[in-house]
């Protein structure tokens, strides 16, 4: 790894700049607040679906229309995202080393987290205010 | 990123590296920990469903139907089944977790019982959510 004699660089400046891991205290510390929160989200999150499960289009509609349901669920996907995103990116931390792989599948990962998250914020807000 | 270079690979091929999977019978506690990975995982692909029918829902009743049929038809309930124990058994897990930062819970039999409480609790958690939405419906 930072080991290439073939290179102009010294050892030190071949490894500078690639960032951490995420295993600092930062991620960790954003894991275990996303999953504090994530303890009662949850089960909002599951009393809700089961209020919807089975309602017609009119029903769901007017169910997700409404402030409570909708705010805890916009809450649940801003907590759920960032807990996937650290989650998914220690897998890969975990799995994927020292090759062009690992920075693809870490742009990803953060691409497939934007973009479910959003996309849910924009529906959520689109049944509420449309 | 640099490779390694041929000198440094060839020492690595040769030296013995410590066998894990292939040589460890698979314990509850081991088991567990790699579940929890596997069902996180399973969380991360599952929230597509849920921006599926979050974005169908939003976007008029012709998507809607789409989306409740698929979600609805057999492979699909299937599916959300799976989805829903895997959600509790992250979720009960992601509890042991909080509970060994603590400090507790680390000896030898607090180990074994919260893994089996995680085990029996996410199954029964699971039936139970859906029996009563079944219930309810």
């Amino acid at each position: 790894m930072a080991n290439d004699p073939s290179s102009l660089k010294t050892a030190a400046s071949q490894i500078r700049f690639l960032g951490t891991a995420r295993s600092g205290t930062r991620a960790a510390w954003a894991m275990h607040v996303t999953s504090i929160v994530l303890i009662p989200l949850s089960i909002a999150f599951v009393f809700i679906l089961v209020t919807l499960v089975h309602k017609d289009f009119v029903k769901a509609h007017a169910e997700l229309g409404r402030a409570c349901p909708t705010i805890l669920f916009l809450l649940f996907v801003s907590a759920s995202i960032y807990h996937m995103k650290i989650g998914m990116q220690s897998i890969i931390d975990d799995y994927i080393q020292d090759t062009h792989w690992k920075s693809w599948a870490l742009v990803a990962n953060l691409s497939f987290c934007a973009t479910v998250g959003l996309a849910s914020v924009y529906a959520l807000l689109k049944i509420s205010f449309a | 990123m640099a490779e390694i270079d041929t000198h440094t690979q060839n020492l690595a091929a040769r030296r013995p590296l410590s066998p894990h999977l292939q040589i460890y019978r698979p314990m509850l506690t081991m088991t567990m920990s790699i579940m929890h990975r596997i069902t996180g995982a399973a969380l991360y692909a599952g929230t597509l469903l849920l921006a599926w029918y979050l974005i169908a829902l939003a976007s008029g009743r012709a998507q809607f139907e789409v989306a409740s049929a698929v979600l609805g038809s057999a492979p699909g309930l299937v599916v959300l089944f799976g989805f829903t124990w895997a959600l509790f058994h992250h979720f009960l897990g992601g509890l042991r977790h909080l509970i060994w930062d603590m400090g507790h819970g680390m000896d030898a039999e607090g180990r074994e019982f919260l893994a089996k409480a995680t085990l029996t609790g996410g199954i029964t958690l699971t039936v139970l959510v859906w029996l009563v939405a079944f219930a309810v419906a």
